[in-house]
């Protein structure tokens, strides 16, 4: 029993890492230049927003820190302190550069598509009943534009933080479920989940552990492209008046804020807010893009 | 067939109970039915006329009974601002919005699919790479922002068109339009393509992906065999069998566009329901925002029965009912 030299030396690495099918999509993407600018830029956004507070030079939410008398400077102009508004200020004298940057933060609703995809697993993997009625309600919800389910359920329960993420949970978790659903009921039929059963583990498990790892796939690559589809609709309603109220940070509040100095020329105060949310979004966009091109063996 | 339509509509009105038992509990009885419905403005006798005149002191389900009676007969209460029926203020607006989401279905048609077939066709040329990379930017483009980019792009700083409005309109057959008149095309150009941007990126990939596909089967390569034209493959062989996904796209987009609208129409201020939307919600118009609800659900359920009804017949491959088991 001592003897271990003889046998085949164990492998070290993950046997998943080294197929040849890992390696060509990461080369396939690698391949792209686009792809690479794209990542860098969400990694830079994604920085800036981390760190706002030491980035930005002042706090937009705070008060104390605003002077009337710097309102709708332009851009590069020096403020009555002396320090200087690189991309201009909005009428309350908000620097424009911090109020991009804190808005970023309220614009990242990651959490309402992570409780989509859990709510659309969950409501998946039951079958039966269950799943005649989930899948109902999908078709249901499906069946009218996303825009405006989100609009009609703001505008009945009012705005909020908290109603705008009500809102965008009952408009993606749908999608979600149905692609859960269809990738589980391919992987259900599979050996392995029938020796878990055997095994008589309990069904939770099997779907938390086994299930459900194996099903992440394509859930993951449609919710890159839901990312970015959260935050523009966010912006879209908080630019309506329908989302976040008006003293919470929002990009689409900002560009809102913007758009009557528009006609006057002011051009800084919607712009700037607006090119960040076009890069977060056309960074997401094109990685999604490319890493659902990169999966489809067509 | 005749089983299949009656099927779905069937379904068709299941969803329309459904929402209208939706809206009722989030207006009637989630919030103060009292505070929603009744303006804040009235006296306290009005108010109790009020309540007995809407049996907002009955039970429950009579109170819904009474909700669904009264949305059969077309009344879903005043609005407070307009004073006049809620319905009639909806149905004054929509000419307007469909005139535009019109123009830009039709943007959509002449610019999505022939840029579609070209990117299929060049797919590894320079031109489809840079036409497919530009729609990726189509549709990361936030659409609010788009339109005020456009504004002022072509209002502010170039002074070529109208930043809001409708401009002046011709009634044609009682209804007000716009498109007939050179000032009217002005005013509705840049609403019209900042409603289509999206919706032309969206057919182009479409298109795109379905002439890639086309493009290697048997029937393309048996008529490049033969010796026909590679012009006359393109428009007989390929465009005609990518064309029924693209028709039924762009049907069920005309739902989504009238919806997309709203935001259009608050950017370009556009006279049409998207902003009556807008505005009753600022307004607390509540009676509006129901009856705006119910009647875009009746819209989009007639919108969904027919574009499936079409797709079953234009396509004999869709099967109407699941196979007896």
């Amino acid at each position: 029993m001592a003897d271990t030299t003889n046998k085949p030396s164990v492998p070290t690495r993950d046997p998943i890492q080294d197929t040849p099918h890992r390696h060509a999509i990461l080369k396939k993407l690698n391949a792209r230049p686009t792809i690479r600018g794209s990542v860098i830029a969400l990694a830079l956004l994604m920085a800036f927003v981390l760190f706002a507070p030491f980035f930005a030079p002042q706090n937009p939410y705070d008060l104390m820190a605003l002077n009337i008398m710097d309102g709708r400077l332009p851009p590069g102009a020096e403020s009555m302190e002396g320090s200087r508004y690189w991309l201009g200020t909005d009428s309350q004298g908000r620097d424009m550069l911090s109020a991009i940057l804190y808005g970023l933060r309220m614009g990242a609703v990651f959490l309402s598509t992570v409780i989509g995809t859990v709510a659309g697993l969950l409501a998946a993997f039951k079958g039966g009943w269950v799943d005649t009625v989930v899948m109902r309600l999908v078709d249901f919800i499906l069946g009218f534009p996303t825009i405006l389910v989100a609009l009609v359920l703001l505008a009945v329960l009012g705005r909020g933080v908290d109603k705008v993420v009500i809102a965008l949970v009952v408009v993606q978790w749908a999608h979600y479920a149905r692609i859960m659903r269809g990738r589980a009921l391919q992987e259900r039929r599979k050996e392995y989940i029938e020796a878990a059963q055997n095994l008589g583990f309990p069904s939770w498990r099997i779907m938390a552990f086994h299930l459900m790892p194996n099903c992440l796939s394509p859930v993951l690559v449609f919710a890159t492209i839901q990312i970015a589809t959260a935050i523009v609709l966010e912006a879209t309603l908080s630019f309506l008046g329908v989302g976040v109220p008006i003293t919470e940070p929002s990009l689409g509040l900002l560009i809102a804020s913007g758009f009557e100095y528009l006609l006057s020329g002011d051009y800084w105060i919607s712009m700037f807010p607006g090119v960040a949310l076009l890069l977060l979004i056309l960074s997401i966009n094109i990685i999604g893009d490319r890493l659902r091109a990169s999966l489809d063996p067509r | 067939m005749a089983l299949f339509i009656l099927r779905r509509l069937l379904q068709s009105l299941f969803v329309l109970l459904a929402v209208s038992v939706v809206v009722f509990f989030a207006v009637y009885a989630v919030g103060d039915p009292i505070e929603l419905l009744v303006s804040p403005e009235v006296g306290q006798a009005e108010r109790a006329a009020l309540v007995a005149r809407l049996g907002l002191d009955l039970p429950i389900w009579q109170q819904y009974g009474h909700f669904l009676w009264n949305a059969l007969h077309g009344d879903l209460g005043n609005s407070f601002v307009h004073s006049m029926p809620a319905i009639e203020l909806i149905l004054q607006r929509m000419p307007a919005t469909f005139e535009l989401v019109v123009v830009a279905i039709f943007l959509t048609c002449i610019l999505g699919i022939p840029l579609g077939m070209v990117a299929g066709l060049y797919r590894d040329a320079p031109l489809g790479r840079g036409i497919m990379a530009t729609s990726v930017l189509g549709f990361s483009l936030p659409n609010f922002w788009q339109g005020m980019v456009f504004i002022l792009l072509f209002a502010v700083w170039l002074g070529w068109l109208p930043a809001s409005g409708r401009g002046p309109t011709v009634e044609v057959l009682g209804i007000p339009f716009s498109i007939f008149t050179a000032e009217g095309w002005r005013h509705v150009a840049m609403p019209a393509v900042n409603l289509a941007v999206a919706n032309i990126a969206l057919i182009l990939r479409l298109t795109a992906s379905g002439v890639v596909e086309a493009r290697n089967q048997e029937y393309v390569k048996f008529a490049r065999a033969k010796g026909i034209k590679p012009g006359r493959i393109v428009r007989r062989h390929i465009l005609r069998n990518i064309l029924i996904p693209v028709v039924t796209v762009i049907g069920m987009e005309f739902g989504s566009l009238i919806a997309y609208s709203t935001i259009t129409e608050t950017v370009f201020s556009w006279p049409g329901m998207g902003k009556l939307l807008i505005d009753s919600v600022y307004q607390l118009d509540r009676p509006v925002v129901v009856a705006y609800v119910m009647l875009v659900t009746l819209l989009f359920v007639v919108i969904n029965l027919i574009v499936d009804i079409l797709y079953a017949v234009l396509d004999p491959r869709v099967q109407l009912l699941e196979p007896a088991h």
